[in-house]
């Protein structure tokens, strides 16, 4: 059959390779930090590398059926893979096994599997089958609202399931959107919201709005240096300010100075907005809003870190931010992780050599902190290998995302860059302690069955739309 | 129709630009950042210390003073403690389960992973139950420890004793850690260097509970403890326990030294303490109740009291006025006894005296004369003051010897200045501070360095700076004490002097009680004026009189004259270290002074 031989050929080798060379990596790496002298033979599979071997030889299977299914099946099934789940998802919130304080697991058999895991490939194929649908205009309100639906429906899920990290990777769908026309606005409000949050809970308020305030003064100059409308600006400030301090004195209200200058942004910025209405000064009305809603969102964040959040989300969010240190307590773990890593050095301790890990000081270490492994072991050199595999694999997605002539492969080629990204981001992340303790597994490289399935599935799926590119997908 | 393709450059640049943000990340976490190491590095190393055993203590005969006793602590590594017979542990290590859980919390604070020492110093046969049931208390385990004992009850002065660190000690040298030892006084602490050893450290991979995993590189990087160098004291162990016998209910002190060395023979202030009290576990209580004592136990008299020399300095004003020919051999006073001017004499007697004579009498009189012709011999007083302390401070008096004891007291000769500012400069004389001529006064001296000045007699002009360690295994002692110092005075003109001083052992009242049959010793009593009290009695002498082996000092408080209660007690003393027995016709003489309790108020003298 000539086809099939084609799609031998066009498979994207690369790919693929890198692909092998991660879970080779990680499989080793389990080995060596679960390694002890009484068991010895890495094919132990009382072991969890000796287990690890068996997903991966499952792992490898699962890949080559995916190669050999038929294109379109993919794009028939995209909802009702979808829909099924979410089945399970809702199955597991009823019938699931707790551990680790998440209900995320079901057993069977001898084996658990985690359906939190198979939500992404699953959401990413509903999403690119709704997205290319013929006449999808992303624009349109109602598209918004099915599009936050597919994403957001597994992850509120996954949510109640209190498996908070695999919930926070929906939201990296916003660049795929992003990619397919969604505004740039929406990005950088993104961007400004997260910013905000970390210097509303990094800053006191007081140098907060001080510095929103000055901001705020510094724009209005810049955007219309030396007019009478910054000079008006200044005036509803000064107003503004003047008002509010005298009414907080005479009426004894015992607000603080940052309250009042939270006020004035606020009061000011509806003065204004209405002048700059008046005056159809559009640039004006836009900054106003922006400072304005810096100054609310900014509260909000205080408030709700304060009476929303739980006291170990809020520790690990402060322990990341250098709020508070507890390097016994709650940024163990970071801490620990690292001394495995910082001790590693340029050329590591060699292979097995590894104090940290062998001795169980990290935490978690053939899973969410296998990383320290490499690290500690490999040393930067193995640090470097692995962060630029990934960094290659990523580009070479997008690459072949962009080659894709059906949107369909396109957007689900998008999709399973941004969210193997995301795996790593945070993961890598968190064990250098540039990002919160978020238990998300590395790709290819942690231990476990699931998600390792999962990751595969994901990524062949899409290597699969692309070895046949050429074809004409039925949409 | 793609119109937002270039985005995915966007996208691109944020993939990168993380990557770019770890790699860096990375790059100071690895490579520029040490402190990452040593974490991991205290981490998993726990380093487990060996204890060397003390160097032992040797008496100049070869005798074992000092030796080690094992001792065991308790450690415990509190994250591992699971629950127990808290009681049955109380029992056994007799603390109250108060205090137990008291060490226990305080253990805790310090460190959860870390192990501390909950209890010090148990005994092996404490240490054979409990170890036998360790297995019932998880997260406790023992080190082994070795602490001092002691074969006599004596000597407790000289060695000193052994305690555990401070923080200034540990501030000082590197070499301690909390919980190690030291000698705090004595020679044990002069020669805690040589007597400490060298501590080993055992390294050990541990795992995040704390469990050995094995040994660190093989055990490349261990290093064994070095036990301690042994140490030969100049101490003679039988003349100190005599010593201490005959100085039994009184307070006072004895130093005895060996002439041609310097070597202290025995050293002794009474009242002293077992050794062995300030060892182990009851070291804390028994040193509250010696440091609570009236009678001041630990205050090292021999070192550090200070008396008036009295009449034994009135060698010393002869030897000055001989050596600088103020007076010669020919030289007589008259002494009118209790009615002579300016300073009475003690008893009527033969007058006028020569040198011999008033050094047997103890003339105060022929010593005021002698005194104000070597003051009146300078241009002015202040002059002839400074000389005659020139003299008087080459025979190491006034400031300390530099003995290898700890806590030696200076004494005092007082300067030009005291008197300048006390009377007003040129306006003293020797008139004025006549009390030096008879060693009253402001004159102080301890009683190391009374017997030091009997020595430098002994040797007709010279001394060795006193010492209590005669050799240290493998190594010489110090130069400092193997160095000759010379006096300011010629030979020659000790002879008349220590022709008096036999003349005291022999042919005075008291003589009675010191002349030792087949021994010629030479001697000078001294009466210490006391203000607070009865007068100290002093006795300083050596033998035998050529080629002398001994020379001592000895003060008995709040006793009366010298030649009753000092003297006896220094002849017994010579008598034993040269004879190594009582002669038969002075056995009243040692019972009389073994019986004699000055500390018991209510008994006659």
């Amino acid at each position: 059959m000539p086809r099939r031989n084609q799609l031998w050929t066009n498979i994207d080798w690369l790919t693929v390779f890198i692909y092998l060379v991660l879970v080779f990596l990680g499989w080793i790496n389990i080995y060596a930090a679960v390694y002890d002298a009484e068991h010895q033979s890495i094919f132990d599979i009382s072991q969890r590398y000796g287990k690890q071997l068996l997903w991966i030889g499952a792992a490898l299977l699962i890949a080559f059926a995916i190669l050999l299914i038929e294109t379109n099946f993919y794009v028939f099934f995209s909802y009702a893979i979808y829909g099924a789940v979410i089945l399970l998802l809702v199955f597991v919130l009823f019938a699931g096994n707790e551990v680790n304080n998440s209900k995320s697991w079901i057993a069977i058999g001898g084996f658990a599997i985690q359906p939190a895991e198979f939500g992404k490939f699953a959401t990413a194929l509903a999403l690119a089958k709704y997205m290319s649908t013929f006449g999808f205009k992303l624009q349109r309100f109602w598209s918004l609202v099915i599009i936050g639906f597919i994403i957001f429906f597994p992850a509120a899920l996954i949510l109640l399931q209190n498996d908070t990290g695999s919930a926070l990777v929906y939201f990296v769908f916003v660049l795929v959107l992003y990619r397919e026309g969604l505004s740039g606005v929406v990005l950088f409000f993104a961007t400004l919201i997260g910013l905000m949050f970390i210097l509303s809970l990094v800053l006191s308020e007081l140098v907060l709005f001080a510095l929103l305030s000055g901001l705020a003064l510094l724009t209005f100059f810049v955007v219309r240096a030396g007019t009478k409308h910054f000079f008006k600006v200044l005036l509803f400030f000064a107003g503004a300010f003047i008002l509010l301090a005298a009414v907080n004195y005479l009426a004894r209200l015992g607000y603080q100075v940052e309250h009042v200058l939270a006020g004035m942004i606020l009061l000011g910025g509806v003065g204004i907005i209405a002048y700059s209405m008046h005056n159809k000064l559009k640039s004006y009305t836009l900054i106003a809003l922006v400072f304005m809603g810096s100054v609310l969102f900014s509260l909000t964040v205080d408030y709700a870190f304060d009476n929303l959040l739980e006291p170990y989300q809020q520790a690990r969010i402060n322990e990341l931010l250098g709020i508070e240190s507890d390097p016994l307590g709650v940024g163990y773990n970071v801490n620990q992780s690292k001394i495995a890593i910082g001790s590693g050095g340029f050329w590591g301790k060699g292979f097995l050599n590894g104090t940290q890990t062998k001795f169980n000081f990290v935490p978690e270490q053939s899973t969410d902190f296998i990383f320290c492994t490499v690290g500690e072991e490999w040393g930067f050199a193995g640090t470097l290998v692995v962060v630029l595999l990934f960094l290659t694999l990523f580009v070479r997605l997008i690459f072949l995302a962009e080659r894709q002539r059906s949107g369909f492969s396109r957007i689900y080629g998008y999709s399973v860059a941004v969210i193997l990204f995301f795996h790593f981001m945070v993961n890598i992340g968190m064990t250098i302690g540039m990002m919160p303790v978020i238990g998300i597994p590395l790709p290819f490289f942690s231990y476990g069955g699931s998600s390792l399935w999962a990751f595969t599935i994901l990524l062949f799926i899409f290597l699969r739309l692309d070895a046949s590119r050429l074809d004409h997908l039925s949409n | 129709m793609d119109t937002f393709s270039k985005r995915g450059y966007l996208i691109i640049g944020i993939f990168v630009l993380t990557g770019i943000i770890f790699i860096a990340g990375l790059f100071r976490l690895q490579v520029l950042d040490p402190t990452y190491k040593v974490f991991a590095t205290n981490n998993v190393l726990r380093e487990i210390v060996q204890y060397p055993a003390r160097g032992l203590i040797y008496d100049r005969n070869g005798n074992l003073l000092v030796h080690n006793k094992p001792a065991y602590d308790l450690l415990v590594t509190p994250r591992e403690v699971a629950e127990f017979d808290t009681t049955y542990l109380c029992n056994l290590l007799e603390i109250t389960l108060d205090d137990f859980k008291g060490r226990l919390d305080a253990a805790r604070e310090y460190s959860r992973y870390k192990p501390s020492i909950i209890v010090k110093q148990i005994s092996p046969e404490t240490y054979a139950v409990l170890q036998e049931r360790l297995y019932r208390f998880r997260g406790f385990h023992t080190q082994s420890r070795t602490l001092r004992e002691y074969k006599y009850p004596a000597a407790a002065h000289v060695l000193g004793y052994v305690g555990e660190v401070n923080q200034s000690d540990l501030k000082e040298d590197s070499y301690y850690s909390q919980g190690d030892y030291i000698g705090v006084s004595g020679i044990e602490k002069t020669y805690e260097k040589w007597l400490r050893g060298e501590k080993g450290i055992k390294k050990f991979l541990v795992d995040v509970h704390n469990r050995i995993q094995g040994s660190f590189l093989n055990g490349e990087e261990d290093t064994h403890a070095t036990v301690g160098n042994n140490l030969t004291t100049s101490i003679d162990i039988e003349l100190q326990l005599y010593a201490e016998k005959l100085m039994e209910n009184k307070i006072g002190s004895v130093v005895a030294i060996e002439p041609s060395t310097g070597e202290i023979l025995a050293l002794v202030s009474a009242p002293s303490y077992h050794p062995g009290m300030l060892v182990g576990r009851v070291r804390g209580a028994n040193y509250s109740r010696l440091l609570a004592d009236t009678l001041k136990p630990l205050f090292n008299r021999a070192l550090q009291a200070e008396y008036p020399p009295g009449s034994t300095f009135k060698m010393l004003n002869t030897l000055i006025a001989l050596q600088e020919g103020t007076i010669n051999l020919h030289t007589r006073f008259s002494c009118d006894g209790p009615e002579s001017r300016p300073i009475r004499c003690t008893h009527y007697h033969v007058s006028p005296l020569g040198v011999v004579d008033a050094i047997r009498e103890s003339c105060n009189p022929f010593l005021w004369n002698t005194f104000r012709s070597i003051i009146n011999h300078g241009e002015t007083a202040a002059d002839g003051f400074n000389h005659w302390k020139e003299y008087v401070e080459s025979f190491g008096l006034g400031s300390r010897l530099g003995t290898d004891l700890v806590n030696e007291n200076n004494g005092n000769v007082p300067s030009e200045d005291y008197y300048n500012r006390y009377y007003g400069a040129g306006r003293w004389n020797a008139l004025t501070v006549r009390s030096l001529s008879i060693g009253q006064g402001e004159l102080g001296i301890t009683p190391l360095q009374l017997a030091n000045y009997s020595a430098a007699i002994a040797n007709r002009g010279y001394y060795y700076v006193p010492h209590a360690v005669k050799n240290i295994e493998g190594e010489v002692i110090s130069n400092r004490y193997r160095t000759k110092v010379e006096t300011a005075i010629s030979p020659e003109h000790f002879e008349p002097i220590i022709d008096g001083m036999q003349m005291v052992v022999e042919n005075t009242n008291a003589s009675v009680f010191m002349r030792i049959p087949g021994l010629t010793m030479c001697g000078k009593t001294g009466t210490v004026q006391n203000p607070h009290g009865k007068d100290h009695a002093a006795f300083m002498a050596f033998a035998p009189r050529e080629n002398p082996q001994i020379a001592i000092s000895v003060y008995v408080e709040n006793s009366g004259y010298g030649s009753t209660f000092a003297a006896p007690i220094a002849s017994l003393l010579v008598e034993k270290y040269l004879n190594r027995e009582i002669a038969e016709s002075r056995t009243w003489v040692e019972t009389r002074m073994l019986e004699m309790d000055l500390l018991n108020r209510n008994q006659s003298r």
